[in-house]
């Protein structure tokens, strides 16, 4: 399986760092924020936001850059630009900064093409490899995908990648496939997205002994590197040094080619990183700090990311046209009218809600301004963030085409090999993070549209990332862990609550689980969940309460059905939230039906002002 | 917030635009700097290498890849013809003589002997670039394509399908609020560029495929009148390469909305002119909106500027602006105050808004977001 996220070389800082500018420069907006020591601590102080100049007119992603700082500047009175310099390191308390850092996806991110040769073994490892560098795969090509081989010429002709990842064979194997392979790159002699005149990086991360046929066939046609196997034997993934590489060649010449990264580069202290490998870091910095299992989403207009750590086995993927804003018209387009609709607590006829998201789609930007539109949105949301689970739980498997040794117990349980690792019993954590979750006007909007989407299951706490700031403390992490790990306890993460959610069904209104709550100051709150409740229960975020949960005879908290969980709970902005809808979750068929529930569920969590 | 408004669309009767023409692979350039140039006329030329086809010779054969050489009749770049031999084996008995012909027209690019494949591949394709819009040239960018200047009238729009193309301007409606019905098209508009109002139907979509019209200019349509006339749903707002039989723009969007007046009234003016259309559209990292190139006189620049389109500072009161999400989705007014507090709206967001005065002296608190000015002089 994949090993941890790989971080760039940590650079060499002598001077002290107590004042950090950091940016992540997005597709449209860039986004800086201010760290600041203050007494033994950092904290996040002020934030600025301007629109990314790395198309024309500007053509410089700097230009923006120093937009988003001077906004900070302003806010803060501190003085951080000298023209178009960054003052560094700090002459006194009030002017300068001690490092510049930054991460970006300005340009549509990084976008790969990987190959292998079975699709589903070293595909699918190439895939992983990409994706947890920060890549947005664009497609992948195996031996075995069905294509006719001029069909793959065609392809990797007509896509323009950034960068190229070629795997294929374990090491010592036959060479055929992957030579095979490396020949019809040779053929469709592919151009890089950005700049016509340079070669384009290929990283060849396959079978060792074909590594000199694909030198005499690639190496002149493309900037060629070699590297490890990233499937050595079939039962053991190697990732860390192809995504190492992704991560050089991202810099040395992906980067080079866009508008205005050299003086970015050169303006940086520490190596600039793809935003989604930054977010990456921060994930699993997290999982590891506090042992957990959990399942981090970043929705953003275009794409949503979905990052994993499970027994710690960090994976990500990104559902590139899953969004809310450019891609919104694509998440209705893949989750049908219907599943839209399900979640509308009123009744919006197709046409109309159908030009609704188209408008959205071509004027991004807009808010909604009524609270029809906003719920609209959070139905939206759901779907997109459902979709996304569903192809990370692809994506997120054991490796597949390894041998399992079976015993005669295994018999009646006919698993094929490469089962997800995302277990929703086994999960702790949900981290949300984009605007829709981010800036949900009441928290219990965002807490209730990751419940819906993600049906937890048994107990789980939620959090979500305050202003969109994981970015900027993944790439810090990786040359100051304390001042990341500061600003994320303290500024990042907003608790929202625990879920509590019984597996089963039953008719509304009969007995789902009974409860106790024992809170910090002693006082016990005992209560019956019904099959359709949902309930929240004030618990603040500094406080954890104990909760024992008796589910009745046919209904599963984790331990088994029927069976007592007691388990210590810890609150949040919204509280712990009581969910007695079941699991799976299945709203009524039936249109007045769905809507008097979702209409009573909203009305529990008070989810929505009452004029609406 | 730092949109505090959207740049919005260009409606202006007076621009110098420039457009940048490149090859997608290096080519040759076929004008000059200072050269005036047509918008049919090619500019530049490359030749897009053939489709490849590989064939596994030593499959076909039955023979080891590293023997395959042995049976070459045709070597690497070597030209053939379809159902040339290009291999054959060389049998004791004649009758079990295998001879592999070439599928194709075209050229042996490589023979490889660790997969036993042969490549071939078709004989180039010429692509020209054509100049699109009349102007004058400015600059050559040796090998990959020139850009263009042109004095004209602009329109953005705000979504489009189909790719570039031209036609002469022909208004079919009244007013900017009437429907265009296949009624208003006739066969007279075949190869035109037909400005309709605020909608236009299903039934009139397919009239303009059987008239034969280069492009529809039009306020809105419905989203599943466009999955129609695509035949699926477009999920990422990327375009300009749909085969409709017509490039197709709006003005306004989805939905049956007024064309603004301006727009409706600069098109007017123009009728009877050659325009430069793109359905193109791009929303996603560096904006790409369809557009009405209309090119002055002869076609020819008279302006010695360089910035092809003026730079706003931000948004005055009595700027013409549209709003462009519901419930008053298509309005257009004008700025009337912009206060600089946050005020909540009923989602209870605090955002900044704008208010905005319409024409019959009504007004109404509209968050900055939510709308966009009408550029233009």
């Amino acid at each position: 399986m994949s090993v941890p996220n790989s971080a760039p070389i940590k650079p060499v800082i002598t001077h002290p760092r107590n004042v950090i500018v950091a940016t992540d420069c997005g597709s449209t907006t860039t986004k800086a924020i201010l760290i600041e020591k203050v007494g033994d601590e950092y904290r996040q102080t002020y934030r600025g936001e301007a629109p990314t100049t790395v198309e024309a007119p500007f053509e410089d992603v700097t230009r923006g850059v120093l937009n988003a700082i001077a906004e900070i500047e302003e806010l803060s009175g501190r003085k951080i630009l000298d023209g178009d310099k960054i003052i560094t390191p700090c002459c006194d308390a009030k002017t300068g900064v001690d490092i510049y850092i930054s991460t970006s996806s300005a340009g549509g991110g990084l976008q790969m093409m990987v190959t292998g040769v079975v699709q589903n073994m070293t595909g699918e490892s190439a895939q992983r490899a990409a994706l947890g560098a920060g890549a947005i795969v664009i497609d992948v090509l195996a031996s075995n995908d069905g294509r006719l081989p001029h069909e793959k010429i065609e392809r990797i002709r007509t896509m323009r990648p950034d960068m190229i990842l070629m795997s294929g064979g374990t090491d010592g194997g036959a060479v055929t496939h992957v030579v095979e392979m490396a020949e019809y790159i040779s053929a469709a002699d592919p151009r890089p997205r950005f700049g016509a005149t340079y070669k384009l990086p290929l990283i060849y991360a396959g079978n060792k002994a074909a590594q000199p046929q694909v030198k005499t066939i690639l190496g002149e046609k493309t900037a060629l590197v070699l590297t490890d196997n990233i499937r050595p034997v079939l039962e053991r993934e190697n990732l860390a040094p192809a995504r190492n590489k992704i991560h050089d060649l991202f810099l040395e010449h992906v980067m080079q080619q866009a508008p205005g990264y050299k003086k970015l580069i050169e303006m940086a202290g520490a190596p600039i990183m793809p935003t989604p490998a930054a977010v990456g870091v921060i994930m699993e910095t997290i999982a590891k700090r506090e042992h957990l299992n959990l399942i981090g989403v970043d929705i953003g207009g275009a794409t949503t990311d979905v990052f994993s750590v499970f027994e710690g086995h960090f994976n990500r993927t990104v559902s590139a046209n899953l969004g809310m804003s450019y891609s919104i018209s694509n998440v209705l387009a893949e989750a049908g009218l219907a599943n839209i609709m399900r979640w509308v607590p009123f009744t919006i006829d197709e046409q109309s809600l159908r030009n609704r998201i188209k408008n959205k789609m071509v004027r991004p930007t807009t808010i909604p301004q009524t609270l029809d539109e906003l719920q609209i949105e959070h139905a939206i949301a759901r779907e997109a963030l459902r979709l996304a689970l569903i192809h990370h739980k692809s994506l997120a498997t054991a490796l597949k085409g390894v041998q399992q040794e079976r015993t005669i117990s295994d018999v009646f349980e006919q698993q094929q090999s490469g089962k997800t690792l995302i277990d929703m019993l086994k999960l702790d954590l949900i981290v949300g993070s984009g605007g829709i979750l981010s800036h949900a006007p009441r928290r219990v909007q965002s807490m209730l549209m990751m419940v819906d989407a993600y049906e937890p299951l048994g107990v789980t706490r939620l959090s979500v990332d305050s202003i969109f700031m994981m970015p900027h403390l993944g790439v810090l992490s990786t040359i100051d862990e304390k001042a990341a790990t500061d600003v994320f306890v303290r500024d990042c993460m907003v608790y929202l609550g625990t879920c509590v959610s019984p597996i089963g069904h039953g008719k509304d209104g009969e007995r789902c689980a009974d409860y106790a709550i024992t809170f910090p100051d002693g006082r016990v709150d005992q209560g019956q969940l019904s099959f359709g409740d949902l309930r929240i229960i004030p618990l603040a975020s500094d406080q954890k309460a104990s909760i024992t949960v008796q589910p009745a005879k046919h209904v599963n908290l984790g331990a088994g059905v029927g069976v007592a969980v007691t388990r210590e709970v810890q609150g949040g902005v919204v509280g712990l939230l009581l969910d007695g809808r079941g699991r799976p979750l299945q709203l009524p068929t039936d249109h007045d039906a769905r809507v008097a529930s979702l209409t009573r569920w909203y009305q529990a969590v008070d989810l929505y002002p009452k004029a609406g | 917030m730092a949109h505090s408004y959207t740049p919005g669309l260009t409606v202006t009767e007076q621009a110098v635009v420039r457009r940048r023409r490149m090859l997608s692979l290096p080519g040759s350039v076929l004008v000059t700097t200072g050269e005036t140039v047509r918008a049919n006329q090619a500019v530049a030329r490359a030749e897009l290498p053939g489709k490849v086809y590989p064939l596994n010779l030593a499959n076909q054969l039955g023979v080891a890849p590293d023997e395959i050489h042995e049976y070459l009749i045709k070597k690497p770049g070597d030209q053939v013809q379809k159902d040339e031999i290009l291999a054959e084996n060389k049998p004791l008995i004649k009758w079990f003589k295998t001879e592999i012909l070439s599928p194709i027209t075209g050229v042996v690019e490589s023979v490889s002997n660790v997969t036993g494949q042969v490549l071939l591949r078709e004989p180039p394709r010429v692509l020209e670039l054509l100049g699109y819009v009349a102007g004058l040239i400015v600059e050559v960018i040796p090998e990959q394509g020139v850009v263009v200047e042109t004095n004209c009238s602009l329109v953005q729009g705000i979504f489009g399908i189909g790719g570039e193309t031209r036609g002469e301007i022909v208004i079919a409606v009244t007013a900017p609020d009437e429907v265009l019905t296949p009624r208003h098209l006739t066969a007279d508009m075949k190869g035109k560029v037909v400005v309709g109002g605020s909608f236009i139907s299903s039934d009139a979509l397919v009239q303009a495929k059987e008239v034969g019209v280069a492009g529809l200019v039009i306020g809105g349509i419905h989203d599943k009148d466009l999955r129609a006339l695509l035949g699926y749903d477009l999920g990422v707002a990327i375009t300009g390469t749909e085969q409709v039989g017509f490039t197709l723009i709006l003005t306004e969007g989805f939905g049956t909305i007024p064309m603004a007046g301006k727009t409706f009234n600069l098109l007017s003016a123009h009728a009877g002119q050659q325009a430069s259309i793109s359905g193109a559209t791009q929303i996603r990292a560096g904006v790409i909106r369809p557009e009405i190139i209309i090119p002055k006189g002869a076609g020819v620049s008279d302006s010695r500027g360089t910035a092809p389109v003026p730079e706003r500072g931000g948004i005055r009161i009595g700027d013409q602006v549209r709003i462009i999400r519901d419930p008053l989705f298509g309005k257009i007014g004008e700025v009337a105050s912009l206060p600089s507090d946050l005020q909540k709206i009923p989602t209870e967001s605090d955002v900044r808004v704008m208010e905005v005065r319409f024409a019959d002296g009504s007004k109404a608190m509209i968050p900055r977001a939510n709308i966009e000015l009408i550029e233009g002089a």
